[in-house]
């Protein structure tokens, strides 16, 4: 038990400041690199709880896909952070409001402040019993059978995606010299190669 | 729990449309941009087959452990749906072909997007229906900027696709919010747990009004419009033509069937929403409408006035309201995709040209053309007898019938100012002084064949309203059982 609150608060802390790292750090391929650091251990806070197949997608969606694309942008973009900086003393007061709306928010919803908890009526129907069985095996049971369909109208989402990036992208231009490979080796040794009679101190 | 052959035989025509396409697919990959004319030819066969397939035989019952339902209501709409889409493929050749975009793709991709709308059109839970209709919207985002040399198709296709991501995300919240509320995505679900008692609660509304806002927003029912003047107008016409009434068509038959099915105990409060977004679409449709000068922006405010009428109709809430819903459905896809064909037809030396003002004195040059336009206008504007008259007058008994007095009396009104705006297009074909350049006669194709064929249908319907009503009227009994 011990164990498992020390690893909560190792955790937690490495999460929240890491995060802080990313909005503070001058170099912004830094802070993808924290922002990583972030998702990492915030999959770990998941596997905690017991939810280790969030933490999974979270590790290779977010870390796997969505963080490199940052890290390619950054590198692709050249970002001045120093402009984009300008700004935070102007904007500090609504971003602080918000801040304080959402604290607010989450202060009420624990019931810390005002009158209790929100009841969610239908939620314990909603969700199987964690203990009972380990989610990933609740999802692996449901994903072929009972949302079959779903699964296969996704996939026929992912494939418009696939089509529409390629159609509104892909250009056939004029005068790019590609590489062909066949042709290249079936060049005859005539047409790549001359001997030449090289005069000595004369040069070709 | 194995799905059932049952499941694979009600979703018979879903399955030979995705089919088809995906060999399509392949063919125009192998057989490169040489492909378009057979791809384009085939598709819309394949969709008019499907059209067929939906009543040969006729079943009806859920599938996929109760995430699709098949009925009257969703056959028609499917029918509808499929019969826009597969005219809409044939009537853009001529127009990809001189903006050299016509490629294979394109028709393909409307064909993914019609299955989407066949798929939310049938969607009996909200994962299905969320499915359903981003399948629909990421393939209509990349139609809209098929064109992509033009920076106004590609403007309306960036627009489209922010404000619909915007709107998919409400839709998503709303969905989220009455999922935790009630227990369960499945229709039935949220149904019995309405009417057990715990109705009314405040979560569950709010997440109604978040999915009545992402679907309005589908609609283009103000206030969830601002997209649709710029997006009709940059988008390639063909497209235009194509987001005029099949989309149209697919999310008002799930604004109905999500309203009327699972949120049926709810009346009371959903009902307010829909007047309201009913009577300003009409305002707006009639008013934003008199000053366009182009006319594929003077068609995107005259759908979002004739959603206004569609969701007056919704409001009623009844069965008669659902019939004048459906009737209304149908003119105006007919009405729509002639006056598309005419618009179609409009080019100067070859170009295409989108002004009212081009239009002046057709009535000399092109005098059938004119009349087929006169007609479309005639009946959009509700003239006695024609067929718009016919839809309009449904709805507004269903209206009177369920005592929205009001509505109904600022839905009259708001027809009086908009046929302005459409009788504007008859004066200038009719009454004003030829350009000093005619627009050039229209060779034999496909476009002159929808316009003929639309403006046929129209004189049909306004002679003989009473086969569509019999139709409309089978299709809105299924929800009242």
């Amino acid at each position: 038990m011990i164990l498992q609150a020390l690893a909560f608060y190792v955790f937690a802390f490495v999460v929240m400041a890491s995060a802080a790292m990313v909005v503070v750090s001058r170099n912004p391929v830094y802070s993808v690199l924290f922002l990583i650091l972030a998702f990492f251990n915030a999959a770990a806070l998941f596997v905690l709880i017991g939810a280790e197949f969030i933490a999974m997608i979270l590790v290779i969606v977010y870390v796997g896909a969505v963080a490199v694309l940052f890290l390619f942008v950054v590198m692709m973009l050249d970002i001045n952070l120093t402009e984009l900086r300008e700004g935070f003393l102007k904007y500090l007061p609504v971003g602080a409001l918000i801040g304080l709306v959402l604290l607010a928010e989450i202060l009420l919803g624990l019931g810390v402040i005002g009158g209790g908890t929100t009841s969610l009526t239908g939620l314990d129907k909603a969700t199987p019993q964690v203990i009972a069985i380990d989610n990933t095996r609740a999802i692996g049971r449901v994903l072929y059978t009972q949302y079959f369909y779903l699964f296969q109208v996704a996939g026929l989402v992912l494939l418009v995606a696939m089509i529409g990036a390629i159609v509104l992208t892909l250009r056939t231009r004029p005068g790019v010299r590609r590489q062909r490979v066949s042709e290249q080796l079936y060049r005859p040794k005539g047409d790549a190669v001359t001997v030449v009679k090289v005069p000595t101190r004369g040069g070709v | 729990m194995v799905v059932g052959l049952e499941s694979w035989t009600l979703a018979r025509p879903e399955l030979f449309l995705a089919a088809v396409t995906a060999l399509l697919l392949i063919y125009g990959v192998v057989r490169g941009e040489a492909s378009t004319a057979f791809v384009a030819v085939s598709t819309s066969a394949a969709l008019l087959v499907t059209a067929v397939l939906l009543f040969m035989p006729y079943r009806e019952g859920t599938a996929f452990a109760s995430l699709f339902i098949v009925d009257r209501l969703t056959t028609t709409m499917k029918a509808l749906v499929l019969v826009g889409a597969a005219v809409t493929v044939l009537m853009s050749r001529a127009y990809f072909e001189q903006a050299k975009a016509w490629r294979f793709e394109y028709p393909l991709l409307v064909a993914l997007a019609t299955l989407g709308m066949m798929l939310m059109i049938s969607a009996n839970d909200l994962m299905a229906l969320y499915v359903g209709l981003e399948l629909q919207s990421l393939a209509l985002y990349v139609v809209a900027a098929f064109q992509r040399d033009s920076i106004r198709s590609t403007e309306a296709g960036v627009k489209y696709f922010v404000l619909g991501s915007v709107a998919s995300g409400m839709l998503l919240f709303g969905a989220s919010l009455i999922y935790g509320f009630c227990g369960g995505t499945a229709f039935v679900e949220i149904s019995k747990a309405l009417i057990d008692g715990k109705g009314a609660e405040a979560g569950v509304i709010i997440g109604l009004v978040f999915v009545v806002a992402g679907l309005a927003f589908k609609v283009s029912a103000v206030p969830f419009h601002m997209w649709t003047p710029d997006v009709y107008e940059g988008a390639p016409t063909p497209v235009t033509a194509l987001f005029a009434v099949a989309p149209k068509i697919a999310a008002m038959s799930l604004l109905v069937s999500v309203l009327m099915g699972p949120f049926k105990p709810l009346f009371a409060q959903w009902q307010q929403i829909i007047v309201a977004a009913s009577v300003l679409s009409m305002a707006l449709g009639a008013f934003a409408a008199l000053r366009q000068q182009n006319i594929k922006r003077l068609m995107a405010y005259s759908s979002i006035g004739n959603v206004g009428y569609i969701l007056l109709g919704l409001a009623s809430g009844s069965e008669k309201g659902i019939q004048a819903v459906v009737f209304y459905l149908a003119i105006y896809l007919v009405m729509t995709l002639g006056v598309f064909a005419t618009i179609l037809l409009m080019k100067r030396r070859g170009v295409m040209v989108e002004g009212i003002g081009d239009l002046s004195g057709l009535a000399r040059s092109h005098p059938m053309m004119a009349f087929a336009l006169l007609l479309f206008m005639f009946s959009l504007a509700g003239i006695p007898p024609l067929a718009g008259f016919w839809g309009k007058l449904y709805i507004f008994m269903a209206a009177v019938e369920a005592k929205l007095y009001w509505p109904a009396v600022l839905g009259v009104l708001a027809s009086v100012v908009a046929s302005y705006y459409y009788l504007r297009i008859v004066k200038v074909m009719y009454f004003d002084e030829p350009a000093a350049e005619a627009l050039d006669q229209p060779v034999f194709g496909v476009n002159r064949v929808v316009a003929f064929a639309s403006a046929v249908l129209v004189a049909v319907f306004s002679l003989a309203p009473q086969p569509l009503s019999v139709v409309a009227a089978a299709a809105a009994k299924g929800l009242f059982p």
